[in-house]
């Protein structure tokens, strides 16, 4: 029983609905697992566990009753800036550090409906600005591979929860690649939506024109199946897709996978300066697996690569600059109150808020202030047009892109927090699909320096069942995404250590 | 691009109402510089004529009935207020 923290989805379902587990079994495993581990991993802002095992309790009692919703029993977790009825929201700050929302997500609401039973909240970088959740204002979260290195992030604490067994899978945000980034850096499976697919109703908002909502798991199929019961229309959310949502199972499972598959390979996303040698030779070996499937390898440009990171940190941290305006005090979050209006502002805003959100709000003020618009924020829209264009010549060319994830593999803690342009240029690989609204997945494909590495595949506007058959042919023509981190013993190794102290 | 004067960042601090202390204004005069300086590799592109895209989808306006619909009842609302009254936010005054 003690192997139940390793189960895909797919498989623990199918043992729920042939009645070899109960909910409450697998929820109380997945509690353990948490207990055993988190104090070390730290991936949990709050873990619920009177709620959670209520919630598998009356998913048993829906099952006995002959109820079978998708996800239902399924525990799950959730990352601490999507909006949960009743169970504190903080985002990683302390200026929501007391939030209860009066409401659900839909996103929320969705997984719900669909049965699954929520363990807790899971750590972020403060509003999920960051790349390796050491932004968050409360603690840091380690890599479940080294427990001295980060996560990634910004949903690092969803991917280490995932990584370590402590939940069968989690959903977590991308606004700059920040679901497929740690997902890389912790060796699972990522999935980035198509802008639109999913409702942002109740994700409290970073640059709304880049946030995304999507799963964090241990296999492809399973980031299939999260995404079937996230996406789809909703009149709460103006910017939400009204498209069917596909089988994407089904459509992921066809007979021929990723053969006669033209595959892209983008050569600004191998040679650009800081992609780190073990990365590029196991994303290489990976595109070697393709053509052994079968797929059509084809060189292509996206020349306007290079202009990523200054295009995105320009339009996020202005749309973000906007959006963070609301943190005043007055309707929810931290007030520090004085008698004066100007200086509650003011005094709020410098308690709650912590470094890199400031530093992030200062520069978008600044990109959306008189006599810098036209420089900063209009060029980086139009420079997003082009950056749009590289994307729409190239699926004339081939189906998806491969390409690497994150240029670096998980580094230490504390190695890149005091230098804010080192930790913006990780993003490189992964800010362009939100830019352009397209869809991507990063799975595991190897290991250099004994951490992870992620391949990632991007796909055009709703190409997610065209991504998810590339990734799942990859996987199940490989056994990278069956590799376990052994964190017990770097528990006990610390323990030792601290004892012959 | 020159770096950019302590004024201009008090001045950016005032407009985000951020009340930073004189040591961010000054950790933040040097990190933004750095950050823009780098940002003006933008200028490099050609961008004569090209639209910008606010989106990344096609913008269009969302229209629905205007219809009573089921709400948070009052307290639900207001319970994360930091201070309340009758069913309303209190704040400081804006005019003596």
């Amino acid at each position: 029983m003690a192997e139940h923290q390793w189960l895909a989805i797919h498989e623990a379902r199918t043992m729920l609905r042939q009645g070899k587990i109960s909910s409450v079994e697998l929820t109380q495993a997945m509690l353990d697992r948490a207990l055993a581990v988190d104090n070390d991993v730290r991936a949990f802002i709050s873990l619920q566990p009177e709620e959670a095992l209520a919630q598998a309790q009356a998913a048993d009692q829906r099952r006995a009753n002959g109820e079978d919703t998708p996800l239902l029993g399924i525990p799950l977790a959730i990352k601490d800036v999507l909006c949960t009825r009743g169970i504190v929201t903080t985002c990683g700050s302390h200026i929501l550090e007391d939030f209860v929302p009066p409401f659900d997500a839909t996103a929320v609401a969705k997984l719900r409906t669909a049965g699954a039973v929520f363990l807790g909240k899971t750590n972020t970088d403060e509003f999920a600005m960051g790349s390796s959740t050491e932004y968050s204002a409360f603690f840091t979260t380690g890599n479940p591979w080294d427990l001295e290195r980060v996560p990634g992030g910004s949903s690092g604490g969803s991917a280490a929860a995932v990584a370590s067994g402590e939940t069968l899978g989690a959903v977590g945000t991308d606004t700059g690649g920040s679901i497929r980034q740690p997902a890389a850096l912790c060796g699972i499976v990522g999935l980035k939506p198509t802008y639109g697919r999913v409702s942002r109703y109740g994700l409290v908002a970073h640059g709304s024109s880049l946030d995304q909502i999507g799963p964090l798991t241990r296999t492809v199929e399973d980031a299939a199946i999260l995404l079937g019961c996230v996406a789809g229309h909703d009149p709460m959310d103006s910017t939400s897709l009204n498209i069917p949502v596909p089988d994407y199972v089904s459509e992921m499972k066809t007979e021929a996978g990723i053969k006669g598959m033209r595959v892209g390979v983008p050569k600004e996303y191998f040679s650009g300066e800081g992609i780190e040698a073990g990365v590029e030779t196991a994303v290489r070996a990976a595109l070697d697996v393709l053509t052994d499937l079968g797929a059509e390898l084809v060189e292509i440009s996206l020349p306007h690569t290079e202009y990523c990171i200054p295009i995105y940190y320009l339009i996020s941290t202005a749309e973000a600059s906007s959006n963070l305006a609301r943190y005043d005090g007055v309707r929810y979050g931290l007030r520090a109150d004085t008698p004066d209006m100007w200086q509650t502002y003011y005094e709020t805003r410098q308690a709650g808020f912590g470094p890199e959100v400031k530093r992030r709000i200062m520069l978008g003020t600044y990109a959306l202030s008189a006599g810098y618009y036209d420089a900063y924020y209009l060029k980086a829209q139009q420079a997003r047009t082009l950056l749009r264009r590289d994307f729409e010549q190239a699926w004339e060319q081939v189906d998806v892109i491969a390409c690497p994830t994150s240029p670096v593999v998980a580094f230490k803690l504390g190695q890149k927090v005091e230098d804010p342009l080192q930790m913006y240029m990780i993003d490189v690989f992964t800010v362009s699909l939100n830019l352009v609204g397209m869809c991507g997945i990063s799975i595991p494909c190897g290991f250099s320096e004994g951490m992870p590495v992620g391949l990632q595949f991007m796909g055009p506007a709703l190409g997610e069942s065209l991504i998810l058959r590339a990734a799942y042919a990859y996987e199940q023509a490989t056994e990278w995404h069956k590799q376990r981190p052994d964190i017990k013993s770097q528990i006990s190794n610390t323990k030792n250590q601290v004892s012959a102290v | 691009m020159p770096k950019l004067s302590l004024e201009e960042v008090e001045h950016i601090g005032e407009l985000a109402r951020l009340g930073l202390s004189d040591a961010e204004n000054e950790m933040f005069r040097d990190q933004l510089s750095a950050i823009l300086d780098y940002a003006g590799m933008l200028n490099r592109l050609d961008t004569t004529g090209i639209p910008p895209t606010a989106s990344a989808l096609p913008l269009f306006n969302v229209m629905r009935r205007d219809e009573v619909r089921p709400s948070l009842p009052n307290e639900e609302a207001m319970a994360n207020a930091s201070d309340a009254e009758a069913s309303q936010f209190r704040v400081r005054a804006v005019l003596e």
